[in-house]
């Protein structure tokens, strides 16, 4: 069990490796600090771009594969380099990961558990009112990209704090507001007020995918034998489908979950974007407009190592769920 | 098949009047159900509205009118204009004609990456398998939007064929997965193992046994790709990333269309409610073949 | 015997019916306590779909209509509230499949003692004990530890065990068995019966019997109910049933029935045809067009239930001229003359070895051991014989089988097909043999590709043996399985299971091979049509010259078709010989054990007869018994054998040895007795 495990963790790491490497040489090979200094005035004297550059370790007069050991070399001490602008990479993500982090795990939260409450209430009902009104919506909300459900939600918020509340209670840009002085209260209300749309934004896709999921496999499990001796004991219809049917069908869910961790990831950068939540999404789409490669690599690098812990948590999740697996 | 043989085939069909054809009896299912019905017909629609409709209008989608700018819709401009006085009519039927090829032809070649790739890595196992599916893991872990927004600077104008390939390269991991396992299944299958006890040889098997009975799961999946394509494509764009001006997309659109909602609501609905038309009615074609390939599966 | 005069449970007029489709089409029986009744029909005759109605637990798109009484009270309509009070207490039900009637994720203590904490108000410790009893009753060893396992921690049998307990936790009046051993091996099965038997001591409870196995109910159940296009055709007592039928349904199911104890090689009557699909029955008799009594009058309309003896009714209007069509009991046992084995060897299979590794877990795999799935195996076929190689499921049969047609170098061992050695070959000489030994699988829908016509599939050897222009083969293999040449343009799945059998019979054919390897050929057919495969696979032999390797865990099939039987035990052979001898005088314990597993469809027999009970399941072949592999089941090692003559069985594996002209067994204490 061991062994398989630090196996697997050594493939992780491989993969996370060649990912980031990957990322790296691919944002160096295409992007270009250098035309940052183009449009500068006054112009600075070559000489004086080249030597930042290389003290940044930008410079493409230096060979790719240099540079590449001299990132890789700083990134195997911790040290993802600085920034176009001279700060260290590290600090700067740091700071965006929190943010980056509240707004995935909320809306992963949110998302999945009214999800799968909703396709297992589905499936039970098939063909009622309620399966047929969640499947419709289902499938308006994934023919709708998150860029425009963003911007459709902001343009809904506006809507609604003018028409609805009267007041701004709906806060469509960055995730609190500067300069509040309102108390512990105040604050916390402040942040809500600015969560509520951005985690909309990011788990309504998700709700409509696991809804769609969980319906298809509890309509699998609900023919299933077992359920049919959980009955033929004399349990009721409500308590064989819940404590037999909905348990067995959240396992193949479960699994599901990694699949959807990428999509949300790239959901994310979109919010924050377009909310204007300082993130590491944001961050990354800013980053590639400066050709800010460093920055774009250890964005890649934490992607890829979010991506394996996602697919970890997911089978660790099946494990828990399925004793077959544990064995 | 030589000459003589279709004519006995056609003794033989004549003989017992018409067989029943899988791809008749699956084509009737799928006309029958009123999702599968709507989902064709208002694709049909789009893709007439997005290669007829410009013919239509007597503006072009570089036209500029200096005598309107963000105009609300009237009779001279149908659906309004923009604030460079384009004619968002023209417009957005040229982005549609632009998101409708994208995504089906990176729908088309990401099924096909998938299809062989995991047919291959399931039905030979081993180094083959490992080695692919140490790929499809790696494409899995980079972020696909990362990669390909980071390549942007190559899709310069014109080079939008570079793009299909990039994007349908981030497509079709998943696919490939779902056909490997399948595939692991389907070797088990009595008839892989006679072909392969007759001595057929295994690449000839992959090709003729193993995918034409993965066909309605590569089918709806290349359904459903098409949607995920237009939907990154205009995701990409949105951002700068994707199509490059002077080529214009849902993507570029939006993005433009997204900063005037507000006071010229005409530069935004037109053309997000035509995206989420457009994509939803893939959506229901693929749903409404997967239930016409699968009649015991209706859901 | 006629039903007691209060009857637990009693079924009037059930119709059930989905949409169009009548499944059901007036059934009515009752059982009283402590009786058993079976109820028999093919696939499709509608006796689950009665048993399902009877619980209530048909899906909402079912119509049902007629009377369920249980105890004198109605349950067609009752309120769902009623129905789940009495469904685990009163009437209680076993199903056919033990490996997913079982929920995965739950432990089987638990789910027994939620069964008993349904009905009774008890803590969940005193549940857990009574789990634990229950199990300890229907013979699960260290119950106690057991009972915290999961499910898929059980073999089939076990499985099978647990779902009685659970039937039988809270003391039920009926118990409901459909299809309980259909799943599992013949000596596994002999032992569930077993319990199930106790379990009815044990509750007083009244059995109904689900199958289509017409041994099973022979020597289990007190009155038989006949099924055919989901009505009964004919319903009596046991006896009356077997031996003065008065359904040419029945006559004809019981003459198709190949049964172990008859010897010779005398063919079986199939039943003409296939039964009627639901949706589409008939007009008059549904039995009428494959009735070899009919007459214009069965067309006009159903006949009823006819009252045709005491507690016996059939439903035909030729009642008074069906007779038995089956030769009595051992009629056509005559001596046969040993046969002369052929001279030329088609197929020598000498110490074969294979072992697979032994991988755990599903998410985190990893080698824990190695399985010896065949652990030297030797036999030999000559020119047009036939070989039958019988084991149940984990005997390695199957994976001999692959051995010998993946035509690579064994592990070890030793493989020469038709002269040629399998550890020598080169590509060509390789396709070569290819040609000449051809294959048959169990499932004929699953071997044939659905998604190419019947032509491309016959088509297909032909092409790839450089045959370009198959047409007129492909009419002639049609014509030669007794298939209307006119067929080639239709797909697979618009032909019946037994047709399917004969297209794969047919491929196997195209390239004219000299060995044919059957997998398990007929098993999955119903038995009226597998008598007709049966029967083309004897006459195709005798035609063509050609040899069987044939593979089936069914030894009454292979009694039927084969010249010798090699009974194969965790990876080794056991017993091996000519078919007559062996099955009537078998050396080794195990097939002794084997043989007397089988049950009879003959009732009288049954009775009568004393069965070699084995003991637990098969031992794990990752770790198989020291010395004799069956020594820890052996009934001879158990309590005939002194201690000092066990000391051998545990040291020595025994090799095959002669014990008659062409028998051999794999015993130490090897000593021929009939069994049957």
């Amino acid at each position: 069990m061991a062994g398989f495990l630090a196996r697997r963790l050594l493939n992780y790491v491989v993969l996370v490796g060649v990912a980031a490497s990957l990322a790296y040489l691919l944002a160096a090979g295409a992007l270009d600090p250098r035309s940052n200094y183009a449009d500068r005035t006054p112009k600075p004297p070559p000489a004086v771009v080249d030597a930042q550059l290389t003290a940044l370790n930008l410079n493409d007069k230096t060979p790719l594969l240099q540079r590449y050991a001299t990132w890789a070399s700083g990134v195997l001490h911790g040290d993802f380099g600085k920034t176009v602008t001279g700060s260290p990479v590290n600090e700067d993500l740091r700071r965006r990961m929190g943010v980056t982090f509240r707004l995935v795990i909320l809306g992963l939260l949110f998302g999945s558990l009214l999800g799968v409450l909703v396709g297992a209430y589905a499936a039970v009902r098939q063909y009622g009112w309620f399966d047929r009104l969640s499947t419709g919506l289902s499938f308006v909300v994934l023919a709708v990209p998150v860029v425009v459900l963003a911007n459709m939600l902001i343009l809904a918020g506006a809507w609604a704090n003018d028409n609805v509340f009267g007041r701004q209670v709906l806060l469509v840009s960055g995730e609190y507001s500067a300069g509040l002085e309102t108390g512990f209260w105040g604050y916390a209300l402040d942040r809500l007020q600015h969560l509520i749309l951005p985690t909309i934004s990011l788990s309504v896709g998700l709700v409509a995918i696991f809804s769609r999921y969980q319906r298809n496999m509890m309509l699998d499990v609900l023919g299933a034998d077992f359920v049919r001796t959980a009955r033929a004991k004399g349990l009721s219809r409500r308590k064989a489908l819940t404590r037999h049917a909905l348990r067995t069908a959240l396992i193949p869910v479960a699994t599901y979950f990694a699949f959807t961790f990428g999509s949300l990831l790239t959901g994310a950068t979109f919010t924050e974007k377009i909310f204007g939540w300082h993130g590491l999404g944001e961050q990354l789409i800013n980053s590639i407009f400066t050709n800010d490669v460093n920055t774009v690599a250890a964005i890649s690098f934490l992607a890829a190592v979010a991506v394996l812990c996602a697919a970890l948590a997911s089978d660790l999740l099946h494990a828990a769920l399925d004793p077959r697996v544990r064995a | 098949m030589t000459l003589s043989e279709e004519e006995l085939a056609e003794e033989l069909t004549g003989d017992l009047g018409r067989a029943p054809s899988r791809l008749r009896v699956v084509a009737g299912r799928f006309f029958r159900s009123p999702q599968g019905l709507v989902g064709f017909a208002v694709l049909a629609l789009m893709f007439l509205l997005a290669f007829v409709g410009p013919l239509f209008s007597r503006w072009s989608y570089t036209d500029k009118d200096f005598t309107a700018f963000l105009q609300p819709p009237s009779a001279q401009h149908w659906f309004g204009t923009l604030q460079t006085g384009a004619d968002v009519y023209a417009v957005t039927l040229r982005g549609m004609q632009k998101s409708l090829i994208v995504g089906l032809l990176a729908a088309l070649v990401s099924t096909a990456v998938a299809a062989v790739v995991g047919a291959f890595s399931g039905y030979f196992l081993g180094w083959t398998d490992r080695a692919l599916s140490w790929i499809t893991d790696l494409l899995l872990v980079l972020p696909a939007f990362l990669i390909l927004a980071i390549m942007s600077p190559l899709f310069g104008a014109g080079q939008w064929v570079l793009f299909v390939i990039m994007l349908a390269l981030f497509l079709w991991m998943v696919t490939s997965k779902i056909v490997r396992g399948m595939t692991i299944s389907l070797k088990e299958r009595e008839y892989i193992q006679a072909a392969r006890f007759m001595g057929v040889p295994p690449v000839r098997i992959i090709f003729r046994h193993v995918i034409p009975n993965l066909s309605s799961l590569l089918i709806v999946d290349a359904t459903l790709n098409v949607s995920a394509a237009i939907l990154t494509e205009t995701s990409l764009s949105y951002f700068g990333f994707g199509i490059q001006p002077p080529d214009v997309s849902f993507g570029t659109l939006i993005a433009d269309g997204s900063r005037t909602a507000v006071y010229a609501p005409w530069t935004f609905w037109f053309v997000a409610g035509l995206l989420v038309v457009t994509v939803l009615a893939v959506n229901l074609i693929g749903d409404a073949l997967r239930d016409a390939f699968d009649p015991a599966a209706r859901r | 015997m006629r039903p007691a005069a209060n009857p637990v449970l009693e079924v009037s007029d059930l119709h059930v019916s989905f949409g169009d489709v009548r499944a059901v089409r007036g059934v009515s029986y009752s059982v009283s306590p402590g009786e058993v009744l079976g109820i028999v029909g093919e696939s499709g005759s509608g006796k689950s779909v009665t048993s399902a109605a009877v619980m209530g637990l048909l899906p909402p798109s079912a119509r049902v209509t007629g009377s369920v009484r249980l105890h004198g009270k109605e349950l067609v309509g009752a309120p769902e509230r009623e129905l789940t009070r009495f469904r685990g207490k009163t009437v209680s039900m076993v199903f056919q499949d033990p490996l997913s009637a079982l929920t995965p994720v739950y432990r089987v203590g638990d789910q027994i003692a939620e069964a008993v904490r349904v009905h009774q108000r008890v803590s969940k410790e005193n549940a857990a004990v009574k789990a634990v009893e229950l199990l300890e009753l229907v013979g699960i060893p260290s119950p106690s530890e057991r009972a915290l396992a999961f499910p898929h921690e059980f073999s089939g049998g076990m499985r099978q065990r647990v779902m009685i307990a659970m039937a039988i936790a809270n003391d039920p009046d009926v118990i409901i068995c459909d299809e309980p051993t259909t799943a599992l091996d013949v000596t596994i099965q002999a032992q569930v019966l077993e319990v199930l038997k106790k379990a009815q001591r044990e509750t007083g409870a009244a059995i109904i019997m689900i199958t289509h196995d017409l041994g099973v109910v022979a020597g289990f159940a007190d009155r038989v109910l006949v099924m055919y296009a989901g009505r009964p055709v004919e319903v009596g007592d046991v006896d009356d049933i077997y031996y003065r039928m008065r359904m040419p349904y029945t006559a004809g199911l019981l003459a198709s029935i190949p049964r172990v104890d008859r010897g010779g090689r005398q063919p079986l009557v199939p039943i003409a045809g296939n039964p009627p699909s639901p949706a589409a029955l008939p007009p008059g008799c549904p039995f009428a067009p494959r009735c070899p009594l009919k007459i214009d009058a069965c067309d006009e309309a159903e006949p009823p239930l006819f009252d045709v003896g005491v507690g016996h009714r059939a439903a035909c209007i030729r009642w008074e001229v069906v007779r038995p069509e089956a030769p009595g009991r051992h009629a056509a046992l005559e001596p046969v003359a040993p046969a002369v084995r052929g001279e030329q060897t088609v197929l020598e299979v000498d110490g074969l070895v294979k072992d697979f590794p032994l991988l755990k877990g599903a998410l985190f795999k990893r080698r824990v051991g190695t399985v010896h799935a065949v652990a030297g195996v030797s036999f030999d076929i000559r020119r047009g014989e036939t070989l039958g190689l019988v084991g149940e499921s984990g005997s390695g049969k199957t994976t001999t089988l692959t051995q010998i047609l993946e035509l690579v170098p064994p592990q070890e061992g030793r493989v020469v097909v038709l002269g040629r050695d399998t550890a020598r070959l080169d590509g060509a000489e390789r396709t070569a043999v290819r040609r000449d030994m051809q294959v048959v699988f169990q499932d004929p829908m699953a071997s044939l590709d659905p998604r190419m016509t019947v032509y491309d599939i016959l088509a297909e050897p032909l092409r790839t043996h450089g045959q370009r222009r198959p047409a007129r083969r492909v009419g002639e293999l049609l014509a030669l399985v007794g298939l209307d040449p006119a067929h080639a343009a239709r797909y697979p799945q618009d032909f019946s299971g037994g047709q399917r059998q004969r297209i794969g019979i047919a491929r196997a054919l195209a390239l004219e091979p000299r060995l044919l390897v059957l997998d398990e050929p007929v098993s999955a057919l119903d038995v009226s049509i597998q008598a007709g495969v049966i029967n083309l696979l004897g006459s195709l032999r005798d035609r063509l010259g050609l040899s069987y390797l044939f593979v089936a865990h069914d030894l009454a099939v292979v009694r039927y078709i084969a010249d010798r039987v090699a009974v194969m035990y965790l990876g080794r052979i056991a017993e091996i010989g000519q078919v007559d001898a062996v099955y009537g005088a078998p050396a080794h314990p195990y097939t002794q054990a084997l043989l007397s597993a089988i049950p009879l469809p003959d009732p009288a027999r049954e009775r009568v007869r004393e069965r070699i009970l084995l003991e637990g399941d098969l031992p794990s072949p990752a770790h198989p018994p020291t010395g004799c592999r069956f020594r820890t089941r052996c009934p001879k090692f158990r309590s005939v054998l002194t201690d000092d003559e066990r000391a051998l069985c545990v040291g020595v594996e025994p090799e095959v040895l002669p014990v008659a002209d062409d028998q051999g067994a794999a015993c130490h204490y090897a000593e021929r007795l009939d069994v049957v």
